[in-house]
């Protein structure tokens, strides 16, 4: 009996304490709290890392990834040499509706072509907007945060 | 004082008013100062900030306005009629509550003789009305609520009343003036300044009080009869729009009657020491309401603290401690009152 009026009066404690505490909501649209910095807000891509290899578009669970692209010859490096084949980029969408911010396609990309942002303020009133297109997404690269430095004694890469 | 001749149908009528309009502002007050903002903040939350501009006062006026627009449902098994009364039934009760209730030496609709026994009887219409509330829904949930508040209710009667008569005792009146007027006068031992609040002498009353009225306002942590995860609404399941809305200013205008009968008993209700006749009946509305914020305070903060009993433990808690011990309690002071 009495722990139980113990604990009573001790619950009573918390909400009185809690009350006279200030609050921990942030009143979004007035006041912003900045994501931390891994936080998961878009996809960027940065075109020139790029190769159309599709890798990403095929691991996409929703399939919410559009790529298109088409080779192209460039001159040989050297003189009398083979001419090179270059895949181009024509179109890279990311369909935000569909996205379900898994990030596989940012761990399955073997040339570091897509990061994450923690910029999250992208909503639109027409879904269809949300459908991002390679210059949108290589807008994004701006907001991408620098990666955190190396543990002490890891080699750097070469 | 005033040399205004107003006739007995004139004095009713703005006695009626003025008792339609405080039920429906004093269930908003509650309803804003302590569901929306304390609860919020001891859960550390803000609550509504933006409505009305200064920390979302104007929420509740407006959910009420979008009550009012809402489709009136009714099952089609219900029992029509029923139906329709059974919320009014309840917000009458709480009207007629606040019929006694003095707020200052002549600010009293009815000062009946009767008083605190008038007010209590009264709070016990609700019973009826949630009763026919469930059994009209024609839902199971409902009727379950409804029964549950009928044992309830019942339960948690005797230890109100119970608690209630070792204050009457003491102030030999059930006018709740006259309580008022007894603690006014009454001295603790022999030192008359600040009169004598029954909250000293008639502490254990006061928290049984306090426990049986929670009870009797369905609060948590006696709320089965409106359990959520149970019952869905309880007896309130089947309700819409502006039936809703009424059972909602039952609720907290019947907190606020509640408050108000445990500050007039315990706390000295209008009363301020050193203070008499015009000016207190003045200063007595504010006073009483800051005395009744104080009461209503404690009832939400046990509400927004504590889990939901067990329906069996709500029945033992009633029937094995509260019961005795008003028992014990009316003893004791009948013992006194004769001895002193």
């Amino acid at each position: 009996m009495k722990r139980e009026i113990k604990g009573m009066l001790t619950g009573l404690g918390v909400t009185f304490k809690t009350m006279t505490k200030p609050t921990v909501t942030v009143q979004y649209p007035h006041e912003r709290e900045d994501p931390p910095t891994r936080a998961r807000g878009v996809i960027a891509l940065k075109e020139e890392n790029c190769t159309v290899c599709m890798l990403c578009a095929r691991q996409c669970p929703d399939w919410c990834i559009y790529i298109e692209g088409h080779k192209e010859q460039r001159p040989p490096r050297r003189e009398g040499g083979r001419p090179r084949s270059v895949s181009v980029l024509d179109r890279f969408d990311i369909d935000y509706a569909l996205c379900m911010y898994c990030g596989i396609c940012v761990e399955v990309c073997p040339f570091d072509a897509l990061f994450w942002s923690p910029e999250f303020e992208y909503s639109e009133s027409r879904i269809a907007e949300l459908l991002h297109d390679k210059d949108r997404l290589g807008e994004w690269m701006a907001t991408v945060p620098d990666p955190e430095p190396l543990e002490m004694g890891a080699e750097a890469k070469k | 004082m005033i040399a205004l001749e107003i006739g007995w149908g004139t004095t009713l009528a703005i006695k009626a008013l003025i008792v339609l309009a405080i039920v429906p502002l004093t269930a908003l007050i509650l309803g804003y100062v302590f569901l929306l903002k304390m609860m919020s903040h001891m859960q550390s939350r803000l609550g509504p900030m933006d409505p009305g501009g200064f920390h979302g006062w104007y929420q509740l006026i407006g959910d009420g306005i979008k009550f009012m627009q809402k489709e009136d449902i009714m099952t089609k098994e219900a029992d029509r009629r029923v139906f329709a009364l059974a919320p009014a039934v309840v917000v009458l009760s709480t009207f007629l509550v606040f019929v006694v209730i003095p707020a200052g030496p002549r600010l009293v609709v009815a000062p009946l003789d009767v008083g605190i026994f008038y007010a209590l009887a009264v709070s016990s219409l609700s019973v009826i009305g949630v009763l026919m509330a469930g059994w009209a829904s024609a839902n199971k949930f409902a009727l379950l609520g409804a029964l549950r508040a009928a044992a309830q209710l019942i339960a948690y009667e005797l230890p109100l009343v119970l608690a209630v008569v070792g204050v009457v005792i003491q102030a030999g009146t059930m006018n709740l003036q006259g309580i008022v007027g007894a603690q006014q006068n009454g001295e603790i031992f022999g030192w008359g300044g600040i009169g004598n609040p029954y909250i000293l002498t008639q502490f254990v009353a006061f928290a049984l009080f306090m426990i049986a009225a929670q009870a009797e306002l369905t609060q948590p942590p006696f709320d089965m009869p409106v359990a959520e995860s149970e019952l869905v609404a309880g007896y309130m399941v089947e309700y819409t729009g502006f039936r809703f809305l009424f059972f909602f200013i039952g609720e907290f205008g019947t907190a606020f009657a509640f408050a108000a009968l445990a500050a007039t008993m315990f706390l000295g209700g209008w009363s301020v020491p050193w203070v008499h006749g015009s000016a207190a009946d003045l200063l007595g509305p504010l006073v009483l309401f800051g005395k009744v914020m104080l009461v209503a305070f404690l009832m939400f903060w046990a509400r927004f603290t504590y889990p939901r009993l067990r329906e069996d433990q709500l029945q033992a808690l009633a029937w094995k401690w509260l019961i005795p011990i008003a028992l014990l309690n009316i003893l004791v002071t009948g013992v006194l009152k004769v001895a002193f």
